[in-house]
């Protein structure tokens, strides 16, 4: 007998497609063609910004990704500074996001009743709803003064030998988008991994708890179970943490310099663009921060198809197995 | 032993309670943002914030009514972009969707809807703005139309899957052929659904600024031409944000809560609508 | 006349079993034959060669325990299996002499309407825009002409006196054994030749399924029923004819009384006796 579920895949394709009628068969073709689209769409992205960022990736080739000089005046560009930017803030953040959205994650699959998971859920997935300029606003008027008056005089005064925390306190730079970036991605973090939790079959837990685990053991249990989910949301949180565009850009501080100090301002490539995209004025200018959008885009890509393939295996086989 | 075991209790005890600060932790920036977002935008919102254009600097006063419906005119350029690809392309998904070419593309969307829509700005700069040689909304809606192509396409897909495969089968025995069960029944069914999921798309939208910097730009005049530079809510919010001026940064803050608004309502509506869908419907 | 062929027979036309009267199944002309019919789901074969003829204007009963094939082979009736992920059909199903998978499928469905084991009124629709969807969405009634018809088919559904007042309201407040007869009715509309039944009443309690029997004894008077059940008591009250499968294979197939009173085979007997399934 065939069980009755809404399923994926309902009319399959192939050997009888020709017998159908002629609507459906339109229907069919149309409904593929957008399909298609999609995929086009990701080909022409990546071909366009190849294409207008040839005139900087002749004129530096592949050491673009190594300079660190940026200097419109003199029609000098590399990315490092960028790439550095981007990179450490979005791991920086991860460090602070990602123990926090286990906790949230385990909180909600593990010890919250459904009358009180849902709820929370449901509002730090709001967290992740909010316009990206909304987090700017607030970082910029609300935490950049925060930090400058309470955090970061207390950083230097404890810890002000090491290098990370050298300086002066601005306030804006790299350890506030380092805060706001930790927020934004925390959602994306506690909700794919309380998913993959919940997708972890009962029989783990029990038999864990069966043979005399605390509760906290068998929780551990389940966590190694679903890690390459978990693995996965935090990689998909990575993806969105370098890419984040406005918020970095109005509290990180927008100098192209590397520094090792948190307190010093600093610049992502999403930033770079935001900020310098209209006021360039030369080819090669334009050229260069095209360049980076493609960098950007290549990274995101490469991230996100990791990631999601990673949060499928997993996701996929809990389909199977309910 | 008993004290190795109390030892592992309260490890679990402690582990636990570590969770529970950790929600606190997370819920306490969104509880601040929201105050703050009312505290401070609140008082800037009145009727002329949605009905006179910007005042000149050092004026006071006026409002960000062309940037509000900046903000809808490039949104729905975006959606005649967004909306046929993604729905249709969600069907196909939904109902065609057991073939390597599908799941190339259901992977596909997924990746590109983690791509930072900033890169979808310079896309739309190259494709737009360099052959017009100047910004323009047309510009900005299309930069907005393809990042609102993988939402729709997804959340179709997925409302059309939760509609029970029984109706399908009604309709199809009743000698309807697919394409009208697909339209007239499927979608229809899961109709709900599918809106909330748009109208969330749509607000997903109108909250982002980084696409918009370059394409569509801004403009501080009533603009209703969609070949130049338009105003949109987002980019207000910035440029009045980073500006010196008290009276322009409240206007910002007010921006920022009529957007949140916007969200926070949609989001209810679209936990509503996927909860309640089919309910006891098809048993 | 009714041919039933084991997987060994190759010739389905001389697949009667011996010792049966062939003239007494010659009362009524062959509606639908099926002849050699195979199905699958991807590589697993659900139909291991099916051969039966279904008499007009009888209600013909398939039973055998869960699994045997019983809904598969119904639903190669009217081209829906074929709608399943990896669903196949080889063989042949005629209908009055023409062979449906030689025709759109579309055309077959609206000859061979079919009714599922749980009831599925479409649920943004109202009483009446149900019985009516399958004209409606085809285009094959005049908006004037169809009042008449959703009366008619409520009648037949024995569900008119219940719902005439309500016919604006939504299917799915219906009970689940109006629900089912409003399906009935939704077939019925369609003046379909054939109706298929599978399980029509396995999710209703006794007093609805008694209305549905009644009502498919009324229905054989139009139309030519196969009904796909699990409970043999059933298959006895409402059927002219049983067939009886059991692993993909049509194992029996007589009268109705032949078969409960007299089986030829031991499986049947076991089957009917409850030995097994």
């Amino acid at each position: 007998m065939r069980q009755e579920s809404p399923s994926s895949a309902l009319f399959p394709v192939g050997a009888r497609v020709r017998q159908r009628n002629l609507g459906d068969a339109v229907f069919y073709r149309v409904t593929q063609f957008f399909a298609f689209m999609i995929l086009a769409l990701v080909a022409v992205t990546a071909y366009e910004m190849y294409r207008t960022s040839s005139a900087s990736i002749d004129a530096f080739g592949f050491e673009f990704i190594v300079r660190s000089v940026w200097d419109p005046v003199r029609d000098e560009y590399g990315a490092l500074p960028f790439i550095f930017g981007t990179v450490v803030s979005s791991v920086l953040s991860l460090v602070l996001a990602l123990p926090l959205g286990l906790g949230v994650a385990i909180f909600l699959s593990e010890l919250a009743p459904a009358w009180l998971a849902r709820p929370i859920s449901f509002v730090v997935e709001l967290l992740a709803a909010i316009p990206s300029i909304v987090y700017g606003l607030w970082g910029f008027f609300i935490l950049v003064p925060w930090l400058r008056t309470s955090v970061e005089p207390l950083l230097i005064r404890q810890f002000g030998s090491f290098p990370f925390f050298s300086g002066a306190p601005y306030g804006i730079g790299m350890l506030a988008a380092v805060f706001i970036l930790a927020i934004m991605i925390l959602p994306i973090i506690s909700s794919i991994s309380r998913d993959v939790l919940t997708a972890v079959p009962i029989s783990q837990r029990e038999a864990a708890l069966a043979l005399g685990s605390t509760s906290w053991e068998a929780t551990r249990i389940a966590i190694s179970y679903s890690r390459s989910g978990i693995l996965g949301a935090t990689i998909l949180a990575l993806g969105r943490a370098l890419g984040e565009t406005m918020a970095v850009t109005m509290v990180i501080g927008n100098r192209p310099t590397i520094s090792a100090s948190l307190l010093e301002p600093g610049y992502t490539m999403a930033s770079v663009l935001a900020n310098e995209f209209t006021e360039a004025t030369s080819e090669l200018y334009i050229s260069a921060l095209i360049e980076i959008a493609l960098i950007l885009f290549v990274i995101t890509l490469v991230v996100n198809a990791i990631a999601r393939l990673l949060v499928w295996s997993v996701t996929r086989g809990s389909e199977v197995q309910q | 032993m008993t004290f190795h075991f109390a030892y592992r209790t309260a490890k679990s005890l402690m582990m636990y309670a570590l969770c529970g600060v950790s929600v606190i932790v997370a819920l306490v920036p969104l509880v601040m943002i929201f105050y703050h977002t009312v505290s401070m935008g609140g008082s800037a919102i009145n009727l002329d914030f949605f009905t006179q254009l910007p005042k000149p600097v050092g004026e006071t006063g006026g409002g960000l009514a062309n940037a509000i419906v900046g903000t809808m005119i490039l949104v729905g350029l975006g959606s005649l972009i967004g909306l046929p690809v993604g729905v249709l392309g969600g069907i196909y998904l939904a109902e065609y969707g057991n073939n390597p070419f599908a799941t190339a593309v259901r992977f596909m969307t997924d990746v590109l809807n983690g791509v930072p829509s900033i890169v979808m700005g310079v896309v739309a700069y190259t494709l737009v703005v360099v052959p017009m040689k100047h910004f323009s909304a047309y510009a900005g809606g299309v930069a907005l139309g393809i990042l609102m192509i993988p939402m729709i396409t997804r959340t179709t897909e997925e409302m059309l899957k939760i509609v029970p495969r029984s109706y399908r089968e009604a309709a199809l025995a009743l000698g309807i052929p697919q394409w009208k069960t697909t339209l007239r029944i499927v979608l229809r069914t899961g109709l709900g659904g599918v809106i909330t999921g748009i109208m969330l798309a749509v607000a997903r939208a109108a909250g982002e600024t980084a696409p918009l910097l370059f394409t569509a730009l801004n403009n501080r005049f009533w603009n209703l031409s969609f070949d130049q530079p338009m105003a949109s809510l987002t980019v207000f919010i910035y440029n009045y944000g980073v500006s010196p001026y008290d009276d322009w940064i409240a206007q910002a803050w007010a921006g920022a809560l009529v957007l949140i608004t916007l969200i926070l309502v949609l989001s209810v509506a679209v936990r509503f609508a996927t909860r309640s869908a089919f309910r006891g419907g098809d048993a | 006349m009714i041919d039933s062929t084991l997987t060994d027979s190759s010739q389905p036309e001389s697949g009667v079993p011996s010792g049966v009267d062939r003239r007494s199944f010659e009362d009524r002309p062959t509606k639908v034959r099926a002849e050699n019919v195979k199905a699958y789901f991807g590589k697993t074969q659900a139909l291991k060669g099916i051969s039966l003829d279904i008499l007009s204007n009888q209600v013909t009963a398939i039973i055998g325990p869960s699994g045997c094939g019983k809904s598969t082979f119904l639903r190669s009736i009217n081209r829906m299996h074929e709608t399943v992920l990896g669903g196949r059909i080889e063989g042949k199903v005629t209908l009055d002499g023409q062979d449906i998978y030689k025709m759109d499928p579309v055309s077959v469905r609206r000859r061979v309407g079919m009714v599922f084991q749980k009831p599925n009124p479409f649920p943004t629709m109202s009483i009446f825009d149900n019985v009516a969807a399958g004209l409606t969405f085809n285009g094959l009634a005049k908006r004037s002409a169809l009042g008449e018809i959703v009366e008619r088919s409520l009648r037949q559904a024995a569900l008119w006196d219940e719902v005439k007042d309500v016919l604006d309201k939504n299917g799915m407040s219906l009970s689940g054994g109006q629900q089912q007869r409003l399906c009935i009715a939704r077939t019925l509309a369609i003046n379909p030749e054939v109706v298929l039944m599978d399980e029509p009443a396995s999710a209703l309690d006794p007093l609805a399924t008694a209305k549905i029997e009644e009502l498919i004894n009324e229905l054989k008077k139009e139309y030519t029923i196969v009904i796909v059940t699990h409970n043999m008591q059933q298959a006895a009250r409402v059927s002219d004819f049983t067939a009886f499968l059991y692993l993909g294979e049509l194992v029996e197939v007589d009268r109705t009384k032949e078969i409960f009173t007299n089986p030829r085979k031991k499986q049947t007997e076991d089957y009917i006796t409850g030995r097994f399934g």
